[in-house]
């Protein structure tokens, strides 16, 4: 089963070369990985996805728990969450393409980010659904090159109703 | 008043207690060295191969339970140590091992003597550090010691930059640490330990299997509790040999591959496993699918890793081995007056164990002409009452030495369990007694294993550490010859070692007392001669070649399905007449 497991590190170097070296020693696949500083610039969250069964993905939590540099560890498999992903595809546009290649990138509120007389590149962002469907619908088009940022993920935060009392006290 | 890097070195180093480094100088760390040369708070052993040093703080660390110290130089003073890393990464050992680093100007220019130590050292460390700024020096060592030493223990290196060794910064030594991701869990969840309790009170066939965990922890005592307030019979793993008395009637010796039948046949139809510090290791459980089928299991370790890694366990518990098992003498000592019932409701599996021994305990027969290896362990055992300090190499003697050893104290047993590191033993011996300088410390090993780091024989005579050498000389790497034997139809590819060197002249060499004992008669009359000696000794028993060691679990195989004695078609084979012919060919000579 696919899991995305998110990891807040310290800001150091060496770090991420820790985590991956844990998923490599013990066999694990990385699917993707991406990193980027948090809201405390002295740290970074670093989200990965990878596959395995829950007593895998359980022990590779411990692991990562284990790391010194690691403060928080996250399965967002487990709770309802949100991830996105940004694509850049840049495809070959002959002259009898180019409306359909924008009409496509319309449809999915994708933006064309820079174009050539032979190609355009189109920018994506979205679940891997739909920029796997966008990708497969650009493919008759004639694809050059794809770049994909990997996946990011955050937990929804739980619809909580107020209670009355709540109401009532937020307005005192 | 500001200090260099090296000065705020030696007073990190003194404000945590440090009484030994151990180690070899190079350029980059020259400055530290000059430092440590002009003081007398903490000895310096020069080693002769890094790798010596490594072993030599293991076995420190293993004997004190504090952290051993290494200091060694860039490049290859650094790669030479990796094999001790990892060691002691395995075997959980609080190791600090601080590697000298080109100056952070030349950092990543391939310079001279120039590798990437912290990526080397990634893997087999618990947390590693290049120190960048001399301001961070301090703090930086203050984390690793505590790093190294706290939660489950292990090894950690620091690099230093030579710049860094001789730059200046304001000292004071942290009086606090704190490292942000790092908080091990001592105590244990109450509720998981009153379930423990409850099942342990009402099992028909516990027993406890205890772990390296359990001597870390210096948990003995309360091991001892549980075990006789609940009357359940004790095994313990090759790292857990010591942590309870050999002797105590509740005591089954060691588990795993060559462990006592009767041991590995009571885990087998065990209901209750308390696994106290252990890891389920390969060794030890044999084939995943049949171990232990009936039992419930109660885990108890600090590394929340090594619990449901490849066993399931019914009640886990992550916490300190010792707080743990104190907390659960609470509950089981609530049992008031209960405990002469438990005895008879613990009756029948204990006479069945009994049992299991008197079929097949440990044997060997000892005739007059061949020594037998483990007549030497024993004797040697025997003429010290079990007293010593035993540290082990790797192979058959390491194998038989857990078998015979009915020490009671913890750290009195020290080997390299999970790496398996021939070479180790000499070394870590050293570091032992270097420790404890008054006790006897026994070195048991073979010509194998002793020839990865003999070179130390030389720190031995100078430092005056007067080790016990036991060498248990097969002329083979007798745990390859028996494998070979059993599974290779006795084609015995590069495992034939021959008779070079002549071990009583290789001491005398290094002004080392040297004996040598070929009979069984001359066996007891060198250990007593060994024993009387003040210095470092070492005895070169020859022993029968090709003795396999009983018990085994073969690789693989399920933990009731023991060998208990060399298989018919192997008693069929003429081993002498294979040997004769190895030494036609060149290969050396082997006693007729
Ligand atoms: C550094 C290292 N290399 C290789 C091995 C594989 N190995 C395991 S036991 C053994 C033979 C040990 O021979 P010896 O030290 O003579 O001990 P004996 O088995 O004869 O008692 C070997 C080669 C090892 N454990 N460690």
């Amino acid at each position: 089963m696919e899991h995305i497991i998110s990891v807040q590190v310290e800001n150091k170097a060496g770090v991420l070369a820790r985590v991956a070296g844990l998923f490599s020693a013990r066999g694990y696949n990385i699917e993707s990985l991406s990193v980027a500083p948090t809201l405390d610039p002295t740290t970074s969250m670093i989200t990965i996805v990878t596959q395995g069964d829950d007593p895998v993905v359980e022990q590779i939590i411990k692991q990562l728990n284990k790391v010194i540099e690691v403060l928080k560890v996250v399965d967002l498999t487990e709770t309802n969450f949100l991830d996105r992903e940004t694509a850049l595809i840049k495809i070959h546009t002959r002259p009898e393409h180019r409306d359909e290649a924008i009409r496509i990138a319309d449809i999915f509120r994708a933006k064309i980010v820079d174009s050539s007389p032979t190609t355009y590149t189109v920018e994506v962002t979205g679940d891997v659904d739909k920029v796997e469907a966008l990708i497969n619908l650009l493919k008759p088009l004639g694809i050059k090159e794809i770049v994909r940022t990997g996946r990011v993920a955050i937990a929804r935060e739980a619809a909580k109703v107020q209670t009355r009392r709540e109401i009532q006290a937020a307005k005192a | 008043m500001k200090k260099t890097g090296a000065e705020i070195f030696l007073e990190s180093l003194k404000q945590e207690g440090v009484k030994v480094v151990f180690g070899i100088p190079g350029g980059v760390v020259l400055k530290i060295f000059d430092v440590l040369h002009q003081q007398k708070d903490l000895d310096v052993i020069l080693t002769r191969h890094e790798q010596g040093a490594a072993h030599m703080a293991e076995g420190y660390a293993k004997a004190t339970g504090k952290a051993g110290v290494v200091l060694v130089t860039s490049g290859p003073g650094m790669t030479n140590i990796v094999t001790g890393l990892a060691d002691a990464y395995m075997d959980s050992v609080p190791l600090v091992a601080f590697t000298g680093q080109v100056s952070t100007n030349l950092i990543g220019n391939d310079a001279f003597q120039e590798a990437d130590n912290i990526g080397i050292s990634r893997p087999c460390t618990k947390h590693n550090v290049l120190v960048k700024d001399v301001n961070d020096l301090a703090r930086t060592i203050k984390e690793a010691f505590y790093i190294a030493t706290t939660g489950r223990p292990g090894p950690v290196l620091v690099d230093i930059p030579k710049d860094v060794s001789t730059n200046k910064a304001d000292f004071k030594y942290p009086e606090k640490v704190q490292v942000r991701g790092y908080n091990p869990t001592y105590e244990g969840n109450k509720y998981q330990i009153k379930q423990a309790a409850e099942e342990i009170k009402t099992a028909k066939r516990p027993v406890i299997y205890v772990g390296g965990g359990a001597v870390f922890s210096d948990a003995a005592e309360e091991v001892r509790e549980v075990a006789e307030l609940a009357q359940v019979p004790v095994t313990m793993t090759l790292m857990g040999l010591g942590s309870f008395p050999g002797a105590h009637p509740l005591c089954m010796g060691m588990l795993g591959m060559h462990g006592g039948y009767w041991s590995n046949m009571a885990m087998h139809h065990a209901d209750l496993l308390i696994a106290v510090g252990a890891r389920f290791d390969d060794r030890v459980t044999g084939k995943l699918s049949d171990f232990c089928p009936d039992a419930r299991v109660i885990h108890i370790d600090i590394d929340p890793t090594s619990i449901k890694k490849n066993i399931h366990a019914h009640i886990p518990i992550v916490g300190d081995v010792k707080t743990v098992l104190r907390q659960l003498n609470v509950y089981l000592r609530a049992m008031d007056g209960k405990q002469s019932d438990l005895k008879e409701q613990r009756r029948p599996w204990r006479e069945q164990i009994e049992e299991w021994k008197r079929a097949h305990p440990l044997r060997y027969e000892q005739g007059a002409k061949v020594v037998k290896p483990q007549f030497v362990i024993e004797r040697v055992f025997e003429m010290t009452n079990h007293e010593g300090i035993v540290v082990t190499d790797v192979g058959q003697h390491q194998m038989w030495a857990a078998q015979y050893f009915r020490g009671a104290k913890p750290r009195t047993f020290i080997t390299s369990g999970g790496l398996g590191t021939m070479g180790f033993g000499f070394p870590a011996a050293l570091g032992a007694q270097k420790a404890y300088p008054d006790k006897l410390v026994l070195c048991i090993t073979s010509e194998g294993s002793f020839q990865m780091n003999p070179q130390e024989l030389a720190t031995a005579a100078i430092y005056k550490l007067p080790v016990k050498i036991v060498l248990i000389n097969n002329k083979f790497h007798g745990m390859v010859r028996q494998w070979q034997d059993l599974f290779y139809e006795s084609r015995y590819a590069s495992s034939y070692l021959g008779e070079i060197p002549d071990f009583v002249k290789l001491a005398e060499a290094y002004g080392i007392l040297g004996l040598r004992a070929l009979k069984p008669a001359e066996v007891e009359p060198v250990i007593r001669e060994g024993l009387k000696h003040r210095g470092p000794v070492l005895m070169d028993f020859h022993v029968d070649p090709f003795e396999n060691c009983y018990p085994m679990i073969p690789a693989g195989g399920a933990q009731h399905e023991m060998m208990l004695e060399d298989p018919p078609e192997l008693r069929k084979v003429d081993r002498s007449g294979l040997a004769k012919k190895k030494a036609e060919e060149g290969e050396g000579v082997l006693p007729a």
